[in-house]
């Protein structure tokens, strides 16, 4: 049997662990590399950030939540591995010190890893890049001043390197363990899961990981999704983008800016940086979850849902697919397969309300695409996350829009259709009475938006 | 001279590589053991049975342990209280409260298998909120504390305007990034603990009386901490007991690791509370009379929170001379978790609370809010300094009889007040005036947005308020090859306090920093310390290292003096060198003379704060040694549809003296405001009906995170000396600049009444949430809805 293989910090390792033994535990108790911390153990503080390299280059991941076979074939670097081979700092390490940087050091490896990435890529928007990284002591003012210190410093020989013998492993297989599959082709896939749909699918383990480190439960048998790479892929198909149900939330960001901007600032807003980089927009869609971010831009798109379960496939309006909370219209032993996406839909707005802004799950998170013809409303998809136990339509408010002129009288009007549609929850991130006001309140916000009236605090300049 | 430079961290080039070790990176012997608790799942509940049998079946669970294992339960309450068993003993009084122990052979092991038992409780009435304990006469202490000076009642009754209100303050939890842990490792010495804490003689202590040893058998370390914040004050006893008594059991090295969600769940955070206010002040904004009540959630068992109660009571003043006050404060006991330390130590409360006040005066008489406050300031110290012909100590000193100082309403003189001049400072350096004006004529044009700005000052006491605990020990020795060995009785949890201490060290033998070498504290070296806490760590620490250093340095004098026939007096340590008379030796070369000429080089040293006295049941003397003050202007914007806001500028000016070193204190501001601004608007602890703590990982309890930070942060130091006679005459920074950040909430409650026409105050409570400032804005009535327009 082949073993799960991978680089690192320069040197190929093979290990023979639990599938589900996370890359965290694995550096710290066996490998004796401590300067990763774990700080939360869920992917929420950055204190395990490290790098990992593959042909799509270098990118941040949390450690904590990810499992051994996800990194078969790929080059991970933890904060050990950035420094140089005789011992010269990192361009951000020195200026982490020179600009104080650091006060009690537990979240510093993950921050110096996370830097060293966004470095390597020449990525200068630090807020973004560092948003997955949590500091208690500092204030982060001075951690800032020292990436924008780095910026101009060039990459250093010995992280240059790293990728190139990556790709040596690239074709192996690598399964681990009884139990656990990774397949490489999405047929393999559909004949695997059509013959153990008892199993647990595993793309980038950002909510599965937490099923293990925090509800300690046993997965078995598991099906690593990492090594179907033609589940990976993103094609124009006309006005439609196709995009895979492995695409991380990353890429999906990429392809989507230049077709819906305002999709994709929510998207900059989901999780952080090294939680895009694992998560896949299959695994956000078919998690189920009501409070995921996805599915409700999805949603007024008028995105299509592609299933495939062996050599049958389906396909449904993706609104479709969420019957009731954590209940999906999924056959055993079917899989998400990719989503098309209509790539036309200039007034798209999406909105995301939470605690924070950076790195926190929507309270409520709104999506408005509403179409006029000659100041008349003629089309209105309207779909809310954090409002139903579902991501769920505004139904009542489309057909109370529908028809209408697109006026402030007319919202005044829709909006009493809000109650009608949503009967929210409270819990610990909204009551139930702030969630209904606030979704009211999208509604006027996304037609001030339109009209370009200032509606956003993320955009006042100081 | 190395006080004063601005050196990094001495430990940020480990840092930054992942070679700074903390507990869990240390390697412990073979056939270590890894701890976890069985936790409770009820707030209040009779343990009716526990059948741990599948606990004790668990793969690699070695050991299981429950109160039936203990005839006599070790207790790990810090302030003496007795009511903090290790395990439950047959009640439970929160969820999370522990319950029982398992070891096993790893840490995942000993996670799972804490979940397996089967517990069966008869639950009991829970009481929850400040209210339901109020109502229940449920609490520490017979009944409330009060302190008066003059006569409130009547001061209110008279006055022009009268306000009566209240605002609810919530919790914080630390999130320290290291969570709790120790280890223990048993040895013919007795036991040798690691420990993430503030308190190594407390750890000491609490697990000698777990073990039934003499202190002296039991020896605590502590390299440094992943933050603490005050959470690391008392919260690690329970961890170092436990794997004290396993390790003993054992015989095998053992170590306990709160997961973080556990972390959350078990241990004390900030006191959440609620403040009611009624004032009584005239057409200006001046408080004639005022009456505070203290509402302070304390949780299930006393901890610290009499002290903590008791600092919110000595910070309801600010910066502001209340000559007729009175101050209720009830300490009320609730099955929820116990609140304990974290920085400002109940202070930061305090100051919210009359900061609240004066915003609604402000607001009432239509007045801009540094006006209000102003109107109120204590007496200010003559301006001194370069320019000002009042420099301390020479001929134009102010006399005493110049300057009479005001009291605060514990009856302590006020004597070296300077908020009112950093606030004249800090308010041209930020252009308050014409930023305060465009804001106003921003909120006019903008639909949705509104801005708000306010500016809050701050007076902080330093001293711990039990006097006895003002005392601090260090250890150096000088080795014949001239380095130099440095110990205190202080914890370094990112402040800097290690740095700052060799600065001062080096500074005495005038040799570079570098020379100079930091170890891990430990009670072995360094006895009866205080905790890492109340700010003091580099005024005690930094004291005692000096006289331990000046003690070796004059035994270096005077033997260099003797050998050269010169007076001791005339002898200079500097630039690394050791100068006596013309001739000048290198440091390393008068050590090692010292040496062979059997002149001993180590030395204890020791400080006691002086000036300080503290009767606490009358709420009178002098508490604190100084204060130290800041000021903070911050301005936000808020969303009119959604409560959405965030902080668009701050600007500070804060006095930590002369500073011991510019960049860590200037760290430490940034650090504490941005930590203050977090307590007061996006870090929400929510608590269900059945008192489970829903907000118990970094998904649901929001700290800042990078992109919070104010756009614009300008920070600058007050740079004048302290004029009491403390280290280099620096000031304490740990907590004082934690209260900047309540300007955020005042900000908020600016931009928030910015909705209205000024008929309806704010009142907005905290943490000032998206929904909470929805709430507010609502409460506007007024404000002409963007619909509607």
């Amino acid at each position: 049997m082949e073993h799960v293989a991978f680089l690192l910090n320069g040197t190929q390792v093979q290990v023979t662990d639990a599938p589900t033994r996370t890359l965290l535990d694995y550096l710290r108790e066996t490998r004796g590399l401590c300067g990763t911390k774990e700080g939360c153990n869920e992917g929420d503080c950055g204190a395990c950030t490290v790098m990992v390299t593959d042909e799509g280059g270098a990118r941040a991941l949390n450690a904590c939540i990810l499992f051994l076979p996800q990194l078969h074939g790929k080059s991970v670097r933890t904060v050990e591995g950035l420094t140089g081979p005789n011992g010269e700092p990192h361009p951000v390490q020195t200026t982490m010190i020179t600009h104080h940087g650091s006060q009690c050091g537990f979240c510093t490896p993950g921050f110096v890893v996370s830097m060293a990435v966004a470095h390597l890529n020449g990525d200068k928007d630090h807020d973004t890049t560092l948003a997955g990284n949590l500091c208690r002591c500092t204030g982060y003012a001075p951690i800032i001043r020292a990436a924008e210190a780095a910026e101009a410093a060039p990459v250093p020989d010995w992280l240059q390197s790293s990728f190139i013998s990556a790709q040596v492993l690239s074709g192996d297989r690598g399964q681990t363990a009884p139990g656990a599959f990774r397949p490489t082709t999405v047929d393999e896939l559909a004949i695997l899961y059509a013959a153990h749909p008892d199993a647990t699918l595993i793309a980038g383990a950002t909510d599965v990981g937490l099923w293990v480190t925090k509800q300690l439960r046993d997965l078995s048998p598991v099906v690593f999704l990492n090594g179907v790479n033609d589940l990976q892929t993103i094609a124009r198909v006309q006005d439609r983008l196709r995009v895979g149900a492995g695409v991380t939330i990353t890429d999906l960001m990429a392809a989507i800016k230049p077709l819906h901007p305002s999709f994709a600032e929510l998207l900059r807003r989901y999780a952080s940086v090294q939680v895009r980089n694992a998560a896949t927009i299959g695994g956000n869609i078919a998690n189920g979850s009501p409070i995921g971010d996805g599915p409700p831009a999805l949603i007024a798109l008028g995105a299509t849902l592609h299933l495939r379960q062996g050599i049958t496939r389906r396909e449904m309006p993706l609104e479709a697919f969420f019957l009731d909370y954590r209940k999906q219209d999924r056959l055993p032993g079917e899989f998400v397969e990719a989503i098309t996406i209509p790539t036309e839909a200039p007034t798209l707005r999406c909105y995301k309300i939470s605690k924070r802004f950076d790195q926190d799950i929507s309270a409520v998170c709104g999506c408005f695409n509403i179409t006029t013809e000659r100041g008349i409303v003629t089309a209105a998809r309207i779909a809310f996350g954090g409002m139903a136990g579902i991501p769920k339509r505004a139904t009542s408010v489309e057909n109370a829009l529908i028809g209408q002129p697109w006026t402030l009288p007319t919202i005044t009007t829709a909006t009493a259709a809000f109650a009608t549609d949503f009967q929210p929850l409270t819990d610990m991130r909204a009551s139930a009475a702030y969630r209904l006001t606030v979704a009211e309140n999208l509604l006027s916000r996304y037609f001030h938006d339109l009209a370009g009236t200032p509606t956003n605090v993320l955009e006042v300049q100081p | 001279m190395t006080i004063g430079q601005s050196l990094p961290h001495d430990s940020a080039p480990l840092h930054v590589t992942g070679t700074a070790r903390y507990v869990d990176d240390i390697p412990l012997p073979t056939g270590a053991l890894h701890l976890a608790f069985g936790l409770s799942t009820e707030a209040h509940a009779d343990i009716t049975a526990i059948d741990l049998t599948s606990v004790r079946a668990a793969p690699g669970v070695v050991g299981v342990w429950s109160a039936a294992d203990f005839p006599d339960m070790p207790d790990c309450s810090p302030a003496g209280s007795n009511d903090e068993p290790l395990l439950a003993t047959g009640r439970v009084h929160y969820v999370g409260q522990q319950v029982f122990l398992v070891a096993a052979t790893s840490h995942l092991a000993a996670r799972k298998a804490a979940r397996m038992a089967r517990i069966t409780y008869a639950p009991l009435p829970a009481l929850l909120t400040v209210e339901q304990a109020l109502a229940a006469n449920s609490r520490f202490e017979a009944g409330p504390v009060i302190w008066a000076k003059g006569d409130a009642a009547r001061a209110i009754a008279t006055a022009p305007h009268m306000i009566e209100a209240e605002i609810e303050v919530g919790g914080q939890e630390h999130f320290y990034l290291e969570g709790q842990i120790a280890a223990a490792i048993p040895s013919e010495d007795g036991m040798h603990i690691l420990s993430s804490t503030q308190h190594p003689t407390e750890i000491q202590h609490k697990v000698a009386h777990a073990l039934h040893l003499p202190m002296a058998a039991v020896r605590v370390e502590t390299r440094r901490m992943g933050g603490g914040f005050g959470g690391k004050e008392s919260q690690g006893n329970a961890l170092a007991m436990a794997c004290a008594l396993v390790a003993r059991a054992t015989g095998r090295p053992c170590k306990l690791r709160y997961d973080r969600d556990d972390d959350m769940v078990i241990t004390g955070k900030r006191h959440d509370l609620k403040i009611r206010y009624k004032v009584g002040f005239d057409d200006t904004g001046r408080i004639l009379g005022i009456d505070f009540t203290h509402l302070v959630r304390c949780g299930w068992s006393q901890d610290l929170s009499l002290a903590v109660a008791d600092r919110a009571m000595l910070h309801t003043d600010n910066c502001y001379h209340l000559p007729d006050i009175r101050i209720e404060s009830h300490r009320l006991k609730t099955n929820t978790c116990s609140a304990t330390a974290y920085r400002g130590f109940g202070g930061p409360q305090g100051i919210v609370g009359i900061e609240r006040v004066l915003d609604h005066i402000a607001h009432t008489l239509r007045r801009d809010l540094p006006e209000v406050q102003r109107a109120n300031f204590y007496r200010g110290m003559a301006p001194t300094g370069p320019g000002t012909g009042r420099r301390f100590g020479s001929t134009y000193s102010p006399h005493p009889e110049q300057f009479t100082p005001q009291t605060t309403p514990y009856h302590m003189e006020v004597e070296d007040f300077i908020a009112d001049q950093m606030v004249t400072d800090l308010m041209a350096r930020a252009d308050y005036t014409a930023r305060r004006a465009a804001i106003a004529d921003w909120n006019r044009t903008s639909l949705i947005l509104k801005r708000g700005i306010a500016l809050t000052p701050v007076k902080f006491g330093i001293s711990f308020t039990l006097t006895f605990l003002n005392q601090a020990g260090a250890l150096v020795h000088v080795y014949q090859d001239g380095s130099i060995h440095l110990n205190h009785g202080g914890t370094e949890m990112g402040q800097g306090l290690n740095q700052k201490v060799a600065q001062v060290a080096a500074a005495v033998f005038g040799v570079d920093t570098g020379v100079v070498k930091i170890t891990a504290t430990d009670t072995g070296k360094v006895p009866n310390t205080s905790a890492t806490a109340a700010s003091s760590g580099a005024d005690m620490n930094g004291m005692a290292a000096q006289n331990a250093c000046l003690t070796i340095r004059d035994r270096m004098a005077a033997f260099i003096a003797a050998k050269h026939d010169a007076p001791a007096s005339a002898v200079r340590f500097d630039g690394g060198m050791v100068h006596v008379g013309t001739e000048a030796f290198p440091f390393a070369q008068v050590a090692l003379w010292a040496y062979q000429s059997r002149i001993s080089l180590s030395s204890t040293g020791f400080y006691a704060t002086p000036k300080i006295n503290w009767d606490r049941v009358n709420g009178s003397g002098r508490p604190f040694l100084y204060f130290a003050y800041g000021a903070a202007i911050t301005e936000v914007v808020v969303d009119t549809l959604t409560g959405e806001n965030r902080i668009l500028r701050t600007d500070i000016l804060h006095d930590t003296g002369t500073s011991l070193n510019p960049a860590l204190d200037i760290g430490q501001i940034e650090g504490a405001y941005v930590q203050g601004a977090g307590w007061l608007t996006t870090e929400e602890l929510v608590w269900d009906g059945k008192g489970r703590l829903t907000t118990h990982a970094p998904s649901t309890y929001k700290i800042p995170a990078c992109s919070d930070r104010p756009r614009i942060f300008n920070v600058a130091l007050w740079d004048k000396p302290n004029p009491e006679d403390t280290v280099g005459k620096s000031k304490a920074v740990g907590e004082p600049p934690f209260n900047l950040g309540i300007s955020a909430l005042m900000a908020l409650s600016d931009a928030v009444a910015a909705c209205g026409d000024g008929s309806i105050y704010p009142a907005l409570n905290a943490p000032a949430t998206a929904e909470r400032v929805l709430d507010a804005i609502r409460r506007m009535g007024n404000i002409a809805h963007p619909t509607d327009v």
